[in-house]
């Protein structure tokens, strides 16, 4: 085996340093703190402007002849500086869903619109009753002459107060068997009838839960067959765990066993063991994601290995964070708000209290622990699935 | 450029070996050389097959692979627990190769008349304490004060009684003023350099037969709860099982990826190739262990008796890697390599 790094953007890397430097401003930052809002419009404008979004998609709708990789950097880059795009993440995901799935209208409006920044696309498959059984929507849309109307609610269609649509997995055909009877419509979130009201997190991201009372969309807003969307949805799944394998996590671990050192606790033994631990849970993560990465690349599909590779990463980042707080003790409560004058200060300007509250969601959200688990039980080693077939 | 595939060379080591070592190393004949954990058959027939020589260079008329080679074909060892040294007869072949009078024994060693082993832990007021694979060595490489010394003894194997121990390996202390033939192969920083890293290449290569045992652990428990009802459905239908196993699969990918990767770093001597090696040991020992402690579990009380091969790997694993020392000393060492500036503890 070959674990030469693959770094195809190496080249643009400092290119990318010097546009983040022109570019992106210091209170976006605070701004993103403060509203838990993942999602930056003015940096989405740029992003937009200068083709940046376009890159690799077909010219044919809109995609633009800027590098892929300097493109790929600059997203790196805009990250490394602690902004997120999550608005843009979940616009990529059902844009190469309609590439794949939409109709010849659909894929010459909404992605040239999405690749100029005009369109932004919040998922909408959780409800306050279904999670990890997605298949189980009840949010209702029924004919209603040539278009359709939609009832129901959504819960963590995080960014729709920043977007233009929803994706929105409803029911068409309570009759069916559950998964025969979802169809999926890409919903304007401008209709009358639609809600949007916010829910707070611990992680401080806000995420909202969404009504929708008699909305009427166009039967041009349906994606896929009527009753189709469960295999609309496998679709989908497959570019939401390629986004989510793309992003390339910083440890805390140097930062943490930096600190050790500066506070005299590196003495300690016992710190030392559980940094080791910490670091070969870390390399584990990484080989784990390489070969997914790698799968991915030769275009295999690399279904259980990126499971896999999401289940162990999670799960021990989760647990290295509540290890951290317990390693650095009583200051390792302190966050990095409020801090002022004389008065107590947050080891590492906070970062494990603020890393401990956001790697709660890691085992939650795009598939749960517990469902990557059934996943690989099944499809590696060929147990009984325990799961009611409905 | 990342590749992640064996070599085509690989696949045919680990097919060819595999074979070898399912026919000299069946369970019978694992359970046979029990409780001394040494079978002179299976033995030469290793020595027939190469292996102890197989990553020496071929200046000194030996194979010429590399340790990931090598690594592939210890794991094949590993899963089917062959009672023989394997791991450090490979290791200190290697080492002798890099010195005169170690290079003299090296055609011996090939014969399979000479087993040589590595005191992986430094001996103390003169004794070398639970050497791996000690009792069978007719040589041993110690590192005494800062001299690398050879010790040569004659005589049929085993040498001394194997003491009574969890994984039946035939460990043994060795005295180093006990009548052995003496020579010095290195002194000072040489001398040093070279234990680190024939240190490192036992970690490697153990983690490696770790890994293979852990693999077919893992088999064996899938298949037991698939095979095995209870309430009128299979075992594996309870998530409570099925999703250990899950973990297990998971984390044990993660180990045999680590194998290759710290292979990979120490035949290339890059810059983390210790602490690889450390962590791929660490690891692979402490998921082979899990693995084989779920597997057991999961067999209910069969799993409990000596009938059942299971209880084979969960002895081993444990025992294993315990050769090397207390684990919380190299977790230490490993934080030490990782986040201290000079890396010394």
């Amino acid at each position: 085996m070959d674990f030469t790094r693959h770094d195809d953007l190496a080249e643009h890397r400092d290119a990318a340093g010097r546009w983040a430097a022109r570019h992106l401003r210091r209170q976006w930052l605070e701004h993103e703190l403060s509203t838990g809002t993942h999602h930056n419009p003015e940096l989405h404008r740029i992003l937009a402007r200068q083709g940046l979004l376009a890159a690799g998609w077909p010219p044919e709708y809109g995609g633009s002849d800027v590098d892929v990789a300097y493109a790929d950097a600059i997203f790196d880059a805009i990250e490394d500086f602690g902004l997120r795009l999550d608005g843009w993440v979940t616009t990529w995901m059902i844009m190469q869903t309609v590439l794949h799935v939409g109709t010849a209208e659909q894929k010459a409006t909404i992605i040239p619109a999405g690749l100029r920044g005009e369109v932004i696309i919040a998922l909408g498959y959780t409800e306050p009753g279904s999670g990890s059984d997605m298949a189980a929507a009840s949010t209702r849309a029924v004919r209603d002459g040539d278009g359709w109307l939609i009832d129901g609610a959504k819960m963590f269609t995080s960014t729709a107060h920043e977007s233009s649509h929803v994706f929105l997995l409803t029911r068409t055909n309570p009759a069916a068997p559950k998964h025969r009877g979802l169809t999926v419509f890409l919903v304007p979130l401008d209709r009358p009838g639609v809600e949007i009201r916010p829910v707070a997190t611990i992680g401080g991201q806000r995420t909202n839960a969404t009504f929708y009372s008699g909305v009427r969309v166009g039967d041009d807003a349906r994606v896929g067959d009527i009753d189709g969307g469960w295999a609309v949805m496998r679709v989908a799944m497959v570019y939401e765990r390629r986004a989510k394998s793309s992003h390339d996590r910083l440890s805390l671990v140097r930062q943490v066993a930096a600190w050790t050192r500066d506070s005299g606790l590196f003495e300690d033994v016992a710190v030392q063991e559980k940094l080791a631990r910490m670091a070969i849970a870390d390399e584990v993560t990484r080989l784990l994601e390489t070969r997914a990465d790698w799968l991915n690349r030769q275009h295999s599909l690399s279904a259980v290995e990126g499971t896999m590779s999401r289940l162990f990463g999670t799960v021990s980042l989760q647990r290295q964070h509540e290890e951290i707080l317990d390693l650095i003790g009583p200051e390792a409560v302190l966050s990095a708000d409020g801090q002022a004058g004389d008065g107590p200060v947050a080891p590492m300007g906070g970062a494990a209290e603020s890393a401990f509250r956001n790697s709660v969601v890691e085992t939650i959200y795009g598939g749960a622990s517990e469902i990557l688990r059934e996943i690989i039980a099944e499809h590696r080693l060929g147990l009984p699935r325990s799961r009611p077939v409905s | 450029m990342t590749d992640l595939s064996l070599t085509e060379d690989q696949e045919s080591l680990r097919d060819a070996f595999g074979k070898l070592f399912d026919r000299e190393s069946p369970i019978s004949q694992v359970r046979a050389a029990e409780p001394s954990g040494y079978d002179e058959h299976l033995w030469t027939a290793i020595a027939a097959a190469g292996i102890p020589l197989m990553a020496v260079g071929e200046s000194c008329g030996g194979g010429g692979a590399t340790l990931e080679d090598l690594a592939v074909v210890v794991r094949e060892a590993g899963r089917t627990l062959a009672p023989a040294p394997v791991v450090e007869s490979a290791v200190a072949a290697r080492l002798l190769s890099q010195f005169g009078p170690g290079r003299a024994l090296l055609a011996e060693i090939a014969s399979g008349e000479v087993i040589p082993v590595v005191a992986v832990r430094p001996p103390a007021a003169g004794i070398a304490r639970l050497v791996p694979s000690g009792a069978v060595a007719d040589a041993v490489i110690a590192l005494d004060d800062e001299q690398l010394v050879l010790l040569r003894r004659r005589g049929r194997r085993p040498h001394v009684p194997v003491p009574g121990n969890l994984g039946c390996v035939p460990v043994a202390d060795v005295v180093l003023a006990g009548g052995w033939e003496r020579a010095v192969l290195a002194s000072g920083p040489a001398a040093l350099g070279a234990y680190d890293r024939a240190r490192a290449e036992w970690q490697l290569l153990t983690a490696a037969a770790l890994d293979g045992l852990r693999a077919q652990a893992l088999r064996i428990g899938v298949e037991y709860v698939k095979q095995r009802h209870a309430f009128g459905v299979p075992l594996g239908w309870f998530q409570t099982v099925a999703h250990r196993l899950a973990d297990h699969a998971t984390a044990g990918d993660g180990s045999e990826l680590l194998v290759h990767k710290a292979a990979w770093a120490l035949d290339g001597n890059r810059p983390d190739a210790f602490a690889l090696a450390s962590m791929a040991f660490l690891h692979a020992a402490d998921v082979a262990f899990r693995t084989c402690r779920d597997a057991l579990q999961f067999h209910g009380g069969y799993g409990f008796t000596v009938e059942y091969d299971i209880q084979l790997y969960f002895r081993r694993a444990k025992a294993w890697p315990l050769a090397l020392g207390a684990p919380r000393q190299e977790y230490r060492r490993l934080a030490h390599l990782l986040f201290a500036p000079d890396g010394r503890e």
